[in-house]
């Protein structure tokens, strides 16, 4: 497994290596101050009122309250006030997560038992380490070839499971250069702990020569091109075909009204779910004639399908 | 003639009606999953106390893992105090003189027993490795470990709880003494019948669930198999469905015994009562509202995230007000720090720690990073363990004069109750780190930057191990050799108290009749005031 | 404690015990929302694959042993001997069987030749059918028991005869859904 080349000390302070570390971090912190300040005030009250408080002392014992409803109704409110400021604060650093940037870097992340599987838009692929480079955003697209995994870079503090039939992602924007730990953190069987890398995030300027050097593979799209002649996918949903099939340029993006009256955005997962489960959402004014390519086609088959898809305006 | 001297043998003891020979069958069968659970995880530690995965192989953590979570779970923690101490007092405490369905209450133990069977044979098969969770496909398609034969021993002791919850939520309406109004009930009895509630109405959901698990993998169907068309999210929903509320089926209770404890060593009323009561009942029904906070980064949609995490926030409340009153029941008391007592401030010390913790699994954007780390394993086991294993513990020490006549040495309980304490921080603690800094839980090898922490956490197990051991050691001793106890050794207030230890079978002489509420401790002159006439 | 409390207590544990029932009888319930909420057309589908007659049928069937349950409670009410009414429900009981084992068989073949949404609609339709009849089987054993004890019970202590009662009913209410699901999707389109 690739080991990121971190310094060997004990790092007490987990590097924060992406926009959104930053602010979980702010969270994080802000929400232990409080939270230990609680607990602090907490027990030492329960020392003060036993030693103050232990049988033979001698202090004033008399009236001792069973109820006072003021200080019962302020401390059942008042924490709610606290907690629900807090849950709309980190529901709003949550949706970042799910909120891509329009310019994102997509990116598909294959796990299997038990090795991560990247391929970057230009067909170079990866196994068990990421590079990325820096202040660019970046969307992991997710899939799994088997069980679910989840795919964890600590420094990032991101995690999504990948889970088998579909696709899942996550969006972020790497800002420091290093290398970084990556873990699988769903078990997923007998080598789950050693599932894992290391992300490397690099100098944009750096990144592209990389992305460049050692790619010998034609781009996601070009792949995706190829396929989707060579499945005959053309053959129904080219501009001249005798089939009635919709016409796919521009899909990506999309609003689709579907059959039974439901409108979707065609995503990713709208692409994926329409090639292998195509009788799943089938498109308003159209039969569902359209074969299932379950079995036939693999998890990075599928990424460069949906990649030509993508562009292919 | 208590009720232990109505027979000697055997025989006697199996064929059983009697609720509080019940409640002690459950103790030892308890005791023995506890410290075969408990082996597990000294194993585990073992591994752990060295990055390099060189004690076991990963096969074999994966399967220690998993037992230690089904057993704890399904055959320590959830029957521990219902089952144990739930079973002795509750029919003591209200005045009857035994459960609604004795029988049914010895049904539930055997079918416990039968369970149990099935899952130590499913380990001496070889084990299971899909976690306590079974979470699929990897529980239904991949893992080809003796699944089914696990599943089948939790299915068959899910009925136990169900029994007994049903047994307990009976007795409680319907078998009072006269002037036992339910706002006079001690709130062990409130947080006994909250649990019964959750154990009536969560089991079955996991029942059907694993029953569901057992049929993909024997049939091959697409229930929760994506590639025969099932949906693997469909699962996680059933799961966590039961799953949630059992974690209140195992914190109720040890909430309830807490309320016993602490008045009664500080020598008066617990402070806010109808708030611990409503708080009781309000943590079993909001507990069943929460379960998708266990799949944040799961591939749910951000909405429903956002709906868990806004209900799992509103759950936390009660939990707050109960422990402020905790707090606030040592103001102006007059207190005594015998065994029962230092457990009982420990339970509110560390679940205070674990309940805290909960507020950062429950923020969304923490939990993105927190999930699925050692952050997690520290948040259940403050509570669980340092939760509601030390108030289990602290039960049984307080009413060990009820239940066998005798008292336990008071030096030694003291200093199992700190050896607790400390080992249990040591070994806990520093997993809170771990997890922040990124350790993934269900590692047995892990960066090597993470060492140190893990080391201290191993040595903590070790202490923690020794601060078992002493009360097994002890409280066995106490059988045969311990002081003989009086009906009420700490002058506490409830019905239990007002009968003799070890209480005659048939519980009271003549059936009491309550004419006030719990807790009429006063300080002035250490005396209390009984609930009867 | 008197008769009548101890009555009280049984026929209110009897109700307990109908709540985790129908908690047991959930998952199904919630796997059948959830997947006929994803592939609807199949479910439409396989509902039509369905024998409306036979299952309209044995609906009838349940719905009068549950009648006959009622009239044998009623008797034992009032003193008389339910014996008759109990031998009627079990015999209702008995015939629904039948008719859906009959069913079983007949469906099987397409049942295992399905594929995708309509496996789901078939494995639903097994389990929660045979589910329901695993709780009509034990229904039996309690009615069969009843009946062969019918002499013990009086208008003063019937509690077994009421909590039966009960137990049945709710086998029967759980069938009330069964039957809608599983055979009336989209029938009334042309």
């Amino acid at each position: 497994m690739a080991q990121p080349a971190v310094s060997g000390t004990a790092q007490w302070l987990l590097a924060a290596a992406s926009d959104i570390a930053a602010r979980v971090d702010v969270l994080f912190f802000s929400l232990l101050a409080l939270t230990g300040a609680v607990a602090i005030a907490i027990f030492v009250l329960m020392i003060v009122f036993s030693v103050r408080y232990r049988a033979g002392s001698r202090v004033d014992r008399s009236n001792p309250p069973t109820n006072v409803r003021w200080l019962e109704l302020g401390w059942t409110f008042t924490p709610l006030a606290i907690f629900l400021g807090i849950f709309v604060w980190a529901a709003v650093v949550y949706a970042r997560f799910y909120t891509p940037a329009p310019d994102a870097m997509a990116i598909f992340i294959v796990g299997k038992q038990w090795m991560w599987k990247a391929e970057h838009a230009n067909g170079r692929r990866e196994i068990d380490e990421l590079h990325l480079p820096a202040g660019q955003p970046v969307r992991l697209i997710l899939s799994t070839e088997d069980v679910i995994h989840s795919f964890f870079v600590p420094a990032f503090r991101i995690k999504q499971d990948a889970v088998p039939g579909r696709y899942t992602s996550i969006s972020f924007t790497p800002t420091r250069e290093g290398e970084y730990w990556l873990h699988c953190a769903e078990y997923c069987g007998t080598d789950h702990a050693r599932m894992g890398g290391r992300v490397v995030v690099m100098a944009p300027a750096a990144f592209a020569q990389w992305l460049e050097r050692g790619n010998s593979n034609p781009s996601l799209a070009a792949r995706g091109f190829e396929l989707f002649r060579r499945n005959g996918c053309s053959g129904c949903h080219a501009a001249g075909s005798s089939v009635h099939a919709p016409d796919l340029a521009g899909v990506y993006g999309r609003v689709v009204h579907l059959a039974d009256g439901r409108s979707v955005v065609a995503d990713e997962g709208y692409l994926r779910d329409s090639i292998l489960l195509p009788k799943r959402d089938v498109v308003a004014g159209y039969q569902p004639i359209m074969p299932s390519f379950q079995g036939q086609l693999d998890e990075g088959e599928l990424a460069a399908l949906i990649s030509f898809l993508k562009e292919n305006k | 003639m208590s009720y232990l001297s109505e027979g000697y043998s055997l025989r006697s003891w199996l064929t059983t009606h009697d609720h509080k020979r019940i409640g002690v069958l459950y103790m030892v069968a308890i005791t023995a999953f506890f410290f075969l659970g408990g082996a597990a995880a000294a194993l585990m530690r073992l591994e752990l106390a060295t990055p390099a995965g060189d004690v076991v192989s990963a096969e074999t953590y994966n399967k220690l893992f998993t037992i230690h979570g089904v057993i704890m779970v399904w055959f320590f923690l959830i029957p521990s105090i219902p089952s144990v101490l739930g079973n002795f007092l509750v029919p003591l405490m209200i005045g009857a003189r035994d459960m609604a369905f004795p029988r049914l209450n010895l049904a539930s133990w055997y079918i416990y027993v039968l369970g149990g069977l099935f899952t130590v044979a499913a380990l001496v098969a070889g084990g299971v490795d899909t976690g306590w969770t079974f979470y699929t496909p990897y529980s239904t398609t991949f893992s080809d470990t003796n699944v089914i034969l696990v599943i089948v021993g939790v299915f068959v002791t899910g009925f136990s709880s169900i029994l007994t919850g049903l047994n307990i939520v009976v007795t409680v309406h319907k078998l009072r003494a006269p002037g036992l109004t339910w706002f006079r009930l001690p709130l062990f009895v409130w947080a006994n019948y909250a649990t019964s509630l959750i154990l009536l109405l969560a089991t079955p959901v996991l029942a059907m669930t694993l029953a569901l698990v057992a049929l993909e993998r024997l049939f091959h169907i697409g229930i929760f198999d994506p590639a025969l068309g099932g949906d693997p999210l469909l699962f996680q929903h059933l799961f966590w469905f039961y799953s949630h509320p059992a974690v209140y089926i195992m914190v109720l209770p040890a909430m309830g015994v807490a309320s016993e404890i602490i008045p009664c060593f500080a020598r008066r009323p617990v402070f806010g009562y109808r708030f611990m009561a409503y708080a009781i009942l309000g943590i079993a029904s909001l507990g069943f509202l929460v379960w998708g906070h266990h799949m944040f980064v799961s591939g749910q949609s951000m909405y429903a995230g956002i709906v868990f995490s806004m209900l799992s926030f509103l759950v936390a409340i009660p939990s707050a007000i109960k422990v402020f009153n905790w707090t606030a029941t040592l103001y102006k008391g007059s207190i005594v720090f015998g065994a029962p007592m230092l457990y009982a401030l420990g339970f509110v010390g560390l679940f205070t720690i674990g309940g805290l913790t909960g507020l950062f699994l429950a923020s969304l954007a923490l939990d993105v990073h927190l999930t699925d780390t050692y952050f997690v394993i520290a948040h259940f086991h403050y509570i669980m363990v340092g939760g509601s294993v030390m108030a289990y513990l602290g039960g049984i020490h307080f009413w060990w004069p009820k239940i066998c006549g005798r008292m336990y040495p008071e030096m030694l309980g003291r200093i199992a109750a700190l050896t607790i304490f400390f080992g249990f921080n040591l070994t806990f603690f520093p997993q809170y780190l771990l997890g922040w800094l990124g350790m993934p839980r269900r590692y047995h090898e892990y960066p090597p930057e993470f060492q140190l922490l893990n080391l201290f956490s191993s040595a903590g197990a070790a202490v923690l191990a020794v601060g078992y051991f002493l009360p097994l050691a002890y409280l066995g001793w106490s059988l045969f050799f311990g002081k003989t106890a009086s009906s009420n050794p700490w002058q506490a207030t409830g019905l239990e108290w007002q009968t003799a230890s070890p209480p005659p079978q048939h519980n009271f002489e003549q059936e009491p009749s309550v004419e006030r509420g719990p807790y009429q401790y006063s300080v002035r002159s250490n005396e209390y005031g009984s609930q009867v006439r | 404690m008197s008769t009548a409390a101890r009555s009280d207590n049984a026929l209110f544990g009897m109700w307990a015990f109908l709540a985790t029932e129908v908690l047991f009888f959930g998952p199904l319930f919630f796997g059948y929302v959830h997947a006929r909420l994803a592939q609807p057309d199949a479910f439409v589908s396989g509902s039509h694959h369905m024998h409306i007659v036979l299952g309209t049928l044995n609906t009838a069937i349940l719905m009068t042993s549950s009648l006959t349950m009622a009239l044998a409670v009623g008797a034992a009410r009032k003193g008389g001997p339910p014996g008759r009414w109990l031998g009627l429900t079990a015999l209702f009981g008995l015939v629904f069987l039948g008719i859906k084992a009959a069913e079983w068989v007949m469906e099987f073949g397409e049942a295992a030749g399905a594929a995708g949404g309509e496996a789901r609609f078939y494995f639903l339709y097994y389990a929660m059918t045979g589910l329901h009849a695993v709780h009509l089987v034990i229904g039996l054993g309690v009615v069969a028991w009843l009946w062969r004890h019918a002499k013990r019970f009086d208008a003063a202590y019937h509690t077994p005869v009421e909590a039966g009662g009960l137990y049945w009913h709710f086998v029967d209410v759980v069938w009330l859904f069964l039957y809608p699901m599983f055979y009336l999707l989209e029938r009334y389109s042309a």
